[in-house]
């Protein structure tokens, strides 16, 4: 088996970093031998299922749980008089009510009840026989409608935050986010053109192919292990912990593989109910979703309403723009509207601004984060009218991007002045690529647009063990979703300078590493591996004293080079890191260092990208031609994860804009609740999305790495679109550019 | 001296439209309770549901971080990620 498949690829001074070895986990991976969440099974299981709310909003009058506790094979059933009151913070009491629905419902598929029985078929009849009275109450399903004054209210004491006065009575309108700069009226009046227009995104999901679950073990002494498919599991044990009323050290989590995150398995469902049943039950619980109770229950990303007006210069310069943007929440607050207010304007310099960010609970399930949650939608009508703007100006789409990018040393308009990033080089990597310039015949248009990402840096801990053979073992906590086990192997092995198969990476559970962060913001290569190297290093040093003392010379005598331990004046044979390791009796004991960090030095993301597309005149479907994306990732470490990060954003965001929605009936139910109706894109539909992984060093990670997870899935949306409009002659707002709405855009093109 | 930039949002809710301000703290926390002196109610927002950006480095729970003589500080709203 070769490691280094391609040694060519290695960046400028590494040996590791920047190689494309195997994943250390893709054998288990392809072979099925891995185990991810519903895998599991112990003896004397029981299985547990949720009754969930048929409605989108009522009272809960009263549970009848005495049938369903005296059927066949039923070992527990757990209501809401199960679990504590909702208490601390407000976003905690949230994530309580989600977990276990209290006074009433407020989307369908709201948990109400959950069993556990020998069976599943027996859990299932179980929930089913429980007697629920419901009282009905009007619902709420978009942003118009719960903004509106007569609106149905979810939460009778939610006062709208970021109001100036503050709002005497309660709303659905949970905050307002605000960013302004310069003077807009005089933006506007200095304007040669001016753009404008409402858009809308619907609610849509990351569609991962693992649904959630959870197993629970409950020994008497209440001490509980849990399993569970998760993007950070230390934060599965938090937030379980504060549904259960427990410390959280009272709860084991064990890390299953995750099949497909992208910010959905950052919180928590089954988790505390299989816990509680199992407490109850006294016995091991095993809960897995179907993909209809994934659909119904779990958070999808917000659907949005922004109008939006901008002004331009003749020569492109963007003097004003005004955005105001409606983010749904879901049932509880806590839609992505102020990163959508933040992240709409931060790739380019415009003086006079005004930014307005709702964040509206509505009667659908609690948002979960997506990807870059909120810069999406904020993009898809940023980038949308820079499109139309450079049409009306007669400029191509990427100089009007240059003309207005950020650099080094600019002012976001959220506040801050960037460091060093690399956009202006996305731009010019895609301007000078050869897709760029291909003709495009009827019925083709070309679209471009660009994103913007934070990324994370957060809290990682690592440790990291020498064998005694010198193989290395790398103990971390971050759930790999992207190839992290990979990246943290290529650091380690660039660290010791040893082959990265000598290297182990290691995913621990709760009780075998220190606290860890959610594989989430972009930030595991960053933060995880800065503390991956921090331990390394610890060793090295350690290595290097341990040789000194061997030679009986100073500690500054001694280097680390290529693996080995040398004398600066070559006075001393090496010692390889296999002799130092065989040796520690001698030298102080095992070879073993953890390093704890809260990450500094985040680097910012930036993606532009440029599809083609060709659209049926008869049909209106879309098929796409080509699809280029340029991404800053700062220094790649293994270029075949980076470059599938930068296609996965991509394929998920042509979905979001040519295929998927959440479909709901008048009483607020989905209609569309599985894979054959809600439409995710497949390899079929993909051509294959050609990347350029542009490298501009984030100078705050060791060997200058970025988040490259995210910033991926900002552009495609307003891309698509702005290719759709160059094709078919018309702008479309509405997303998703499905065939139906496409035709009618053909057919009514002069309307 | 820390030299501290209001979003439009505190400065509409909290700081009578003031924009920018040059302040004596040496931490976060300093900053914050010099604030909450001048513009009552601000602390607590500050305290909660904000990042804090240091010379531009965003940076959640900042508190007790420290601020080098001539810091850029911004509050922003608290972020997640995917």
């Amino acid at each position: 088996m070769t490691i280094a498949e391609d040694p060519a690829t290695t960046a400028p001074g590494y040996k590791w970093v920047g190689t494309r070895m195997i994943r250390p986990d893709g054998f288990e991976k392809v072979t099925g031998r891995a185990r991810f969440g519903a895998d599991l099974k112990l003896n004397g299981m029981l299985y547990g299922h949720v009754l969930r709310s048929p409605h989108a909003h009522a009272n809960i009058v009263s549970i009848d749980t005495s049938e369903a506790e005296k059927m066949a094979g039923v070992r527990a059933v757990i209501t809401r008089a199960d679990f504590p009151a909702p208490s601390g913070p407000a976003g905690d009491q949230d994530l309580q009510r989600n977990a276990m629905a209290r006074e009433k419902v407020l989307y369908e598929g709201h948990v109400v009840a959950a069993v556990a029985a020998q069976t599943r078929g027996q859990a299932k009849a179980a929930a089913e026989a429980i007697k629920v009275v419901y009282e009905v109450l009007p619902h709420v399903m978009t942003v118009d409608e719960a903004m509106a004054p007569s609106a149905a209210l979810l939460h009778p004491n939610l006062m709208t935050k970021g109001i100036d006065p503050a709002p005497t009575g309660p709303s659905n309108v949970a905050s307002r986010a605000l960013y302004q700069g310069g003077d807009l009226d005089l933006g506007f009046a200095e304007s040669d053109v001016v753009v404008e227009g409402t858009f809308t995104t619907k609610p849509v999901h990351h569609g991962y192919i693992e649904p959630h679950a959870a197993v629970a073990d409950t020994t008497p002494n209440g001490r509980t292990t849990l399993w569970c498919s998760s993007q950070g599991h230390f934060t599965m044990r938090a937030m379980s912990a504060k549904v259960l009323g427990w410390e959280p050290s009272r709860l084991k989590v064990i890390p299953a593989e995750i099949g497909g995150g992208f910010g959905g398995k950052t919180t928590i469902y089954l988790e505390p109910l299989a816990v509680r049943l199992s407490q109850k039950a006294g016995r091991p619980v095993k809960m897995v979703m179907s993909r209809d109770e994934v659909f119904r229950a779990t958070g999808p990303a917000s659907g949005t309403k922004i109008v939006a007006k901008m002004g331009f210069k003749n020569d492109g310069t963007m003097v004003a723009a005004e955005l105001w943007m409606a983010y749904e929440a879901g049932a509880f607050a806590g839609s992505p509207a102020g990163a959508g207010s933040m992240t709409a304007l931060a790739p380019y310099t415009v003086a006079n601004f005004l930014i307005e960010g709702f964040d509206v609970v509505v009667n659908k399930p609690k948002v979960a984060a997506y990807r870059a949650p909120g810069a999406p939608m904020s993009s898809f009508a940023v980038e949308s009218l820079i499109d139309e703007a450079a049409t009306k100006i007669g400029m191509d789409p990427i100089e009007i991007r240059l003309k207005n990018a950020v650099t080094e040393g600019c002012q976001a308009t959220y506040g801050p002045k960037f460091p060093r990033i690399g956009f202006v080089e996305t731009l010019e990597a895609i301007k000078n690529h050869p897709n760029y310039q291909i003709p495009l015949g009827p019925n083709q248009g070309r679209g471009v647009a660009s994103g913007f990402w934070f990324n994370a840096g957060l809290n990682s801990s690592a440790t990291v063990h020498v064998n005694e053979d010198g193989n290395v073992i790398v103990v971390t906590g971050s759930p790999d979703i992207g190839g992290s086990r990979a990246s943290m192997a290529l650091m380690a092995a660039e660290e010791f300078g040893i082959d990265a198969a000598r290297i182990q990476p290691v995913v621990g559970d709760t009780e075998s590493v220190g606290y860890n962060d959610q594989t989430g913001g972009s930030r595991t290569t960053l933060a995880t591996g800065a503390a991956v190297i921090e331990a390394c290093r610890k060793i090295l040093a350690d290595l290097r004293g341990r040789a000194a003392k061997q030679w009986d010379v100073p500690l500054d005598k001694v280097e680390w080079v290529d693996g080995q331990a040398q004398h600066v004046d070559g006075t001393q044979p090496p010692l390889s890191l296999e002799d130092l390791a065989k040796g520690w009796n001698r030298t102080g004991g095992p070879l073993t260092a953890s390093a704890a960090l809260n990450a500094r030095g985040v680097g910012s993301a930036f993606s532009t990208q440029v599809v083609d597309l060709e659209i049926d005149p008869d049909t209106g479907h879309v098929t796409v031609l080509r699809y280029l994306t340029a991404q800053d990732a700062g220094r790649a470490i293994h270029p075949s994860y980076v470059e599938g990060q930068l296609q996965g954003g991509v394929v998920q965001g042509l979905g979001w804009a040519l295929n998927e929605e959440y479909i709901f009936d008048r009483n607020g139910k989905m209609e569309n609740a599985s894979f054959l109706d809600y439409r995710i894109p497949v390899a079929s539909d993909m051509p294959m999305i050609d990347t350029i992984v542009v490298e501009v060093p984030n100078p705050g990670h060791p060997y200058g790495v970025r988040g490259v997870g995210e910033v991926g899935i900002v552009p495609p949306l307003a891309a698509v679109a702005n290719a759709v409009e160059h094709a078919v002659g018309r702008r479309l707002r509405d997303l998703p550019l499905s065939p139906v709405r496409i035709l009618d855009a053909i057919l009514n093109k002069d309307c | 001296m820390a030299h501290v930039h209001f979003s439009a949002g505190l400065r509409s809710s909290f700081t009578g439209g003031v924009a920018d301000l040059v302040v004596e703290a040496t931490t976060v926390r300093a900053l914050i309770r010099a604030l909450d002196e001048r513009f009552p109610g601000i602390g607590e927002k500050l305290s909660s549901g904000t990042s804090v950006a240091i010379d531009g480095e965003i940076i959640p729970d900042a508190d007790l971080e420290a601020l080098a003589p001539h810091a850029e500080v911004h509050f922003l709203e608290t972020l997640g990620g995917g």
